[in-house]
């Protein structure tokens, strides 16, 4: 099905503009090629497809939905909704804030934005396309249990106490508990059609430029670095290998949309599956703008466990991988 | 007088939503003010999770979106 996207960027890079696919400028300029058109389209039709169905979903409903579930089940529940709703880290705070201040548990509330940023559809789709099925599972399951395991770790630790006066008030009086949800008509299709075209704007308008570097990243990737480089160098697995790619990884932000591309030229460069994964989950979760929007509403020591949280599970995702897969 | 707070953490959306009211009261000769609100805090207290958020006369009457013409028209009209 994809195919015909190999088969335009056969026609254009060596047909039209000629060059051999032998040479290092061809097979990036190829690369580039066919994994923008193909990452274009997808990203349009299935945007636009998913937001129709999603237009009925908010985060109130998702709010009512988790206040007052069973702890055990509202970490899953959590990091579940944060991979199906998409995510922008602009409304990280106020959702932070709207969950905890309904009481719902600060764990839940971070097992919901660890994940969101991880998973979303554009991703899934983009690893089905680029990396194949398997990869694409066991992604969202890694995905999924560090926002789980995250968010339990958090609570264990008593996150609420370290979050800002005026947030940890807000968790204990519960202010929003028993707001209603806004009321909403139900939804004609043409204002779901309405919805998915704003969305698809907004969505297209937010990554397009992270598609763009990402794929320009990984042909360079593709096409300049030696096949045998990386295996050489990186590729057995050194054991320090997985942490360094994840420090490397926290002050390079990136989406996963433009993430995904590169990863897919650093594995078939022979870069160990592991140490990929751990450098791109690092990539999309942990950055320095959102640690600096998170200070608004946490003290330091909790920004700076939930730092090492990341850093201790993302280096763990990247050591069982390799000896998984090595 | 109608008074509107736009909430949001100084997004653009959020001021382009401001723009937006300020200008369609002014062609509809309502006499309007129009604050942006960027306080997380106060955003909280109206129960808002999505920015950006309208508030007329301390009525939360949207969030999530940029409110088309004809909804803000409504508001004017009101």
């Amino acid at each position: 099905m994809f195919e015909i996207f190999t088969r335009l960027a056969d026609w254009l890079v060596f047909g039209q503009l000629g060059l051999s696919a032998e040479t290092r400028l061809g097979d990036a300029l190829h690369f580039f090629v066919e994994d923008t058109t193909k990452i274009f389209a997808l990203l349009v039709v299935m945007i636009y497809f998913i937001a129709l169905v999603r237009a009925s979903l908010n985060v109130d409903r998702i709010r009512a939905y988790l206040a007052g579930k069973h702890r055990a089940f509202g970490y899953f529940l959590g990091s579940f909704f944060g991979a199906i709703t998409p995510f922008c880290s602009c409304s990280s705070i106020p959702v932070f804030l709207g969950f905890t201040s309904a009481g719902i548990p600060v764990g839940i509330s971070m097992a919901f934005l660890l994940t969101s940023p991880l998973i979303n559809e554009v991703a899934v789709l983009l690893l089905l396309s680029l990396l194949g099925w398997k990869f694409t599972l066991i992604y969202i399951a890694v995905g999924m249990a560090v926002g789980i395991l995250g968010g339990m770790l958090l609570d264990l630790l008593k996150a609420e106490k370290m979050l800002q006066p005026f947030a940890m008030k807000a968790y204990e009086t519960k202010p929003n508990a028993n707001l209603g949800l806004i009321p909403v008509k139900p939804l004609s299709l043409r204002a779901r059609h309405d919805f998915a075209l704003a969305e698809l704007q907004d969505i297209i308008q937010r990554v397009w430029k992270w598609v763009f570097i990402g794929v320009g990243l990984g042909a360079g990737l593709h096409g300049f670095v030696p096949d045998g480089w990386m295996q050489a160098n990186l590729g057995h697995g050194q054991w320090w290998s997985v942490p360094g790619a994840v420090l490397l990884g926290i002050p390079l932000y990136s989406n996963a949309t433009g993430v995904i591309p590169i990863m897919e030229s650093l594995i078939t460069k022979g870069l160990p599956i592991g140490t990929t994964l751990a450098f791109c989950m690092s990539t999309v979760a942990a950055s320095f703008p959102e640690f600096i929007l998170l200070k608004q509403v946490m003290r330091w020591r909790l920004l700076v466990i939930l730092f090492l949280i990341l850093l201790v599970s993302f280096t763990l995702v990247g050591w069982i991988f390799n000896l998984i897969y090595i | 007088m109608k008074q509107f707070k736009v909430l949001g953490s100084g997004c653009s959306k959020c001021a382009k939503t401001a723009e937006m009211i300020e200008r369609i009261a002014r062609e509809l000769g309502v006499q309007a003010e129009v604050v942006k609100e960027t306080d997380i805090e106060t955003i909280m207290g109206y129960g808002v999770m999505s920015t950006p958020a309208v508030v007329l006369n301390e009525q939360l009457v949207h969030a999530g979106s940029m409110p088309n013409r004809d909804i803000i028209e409504g508001w004017l009209r009101q």
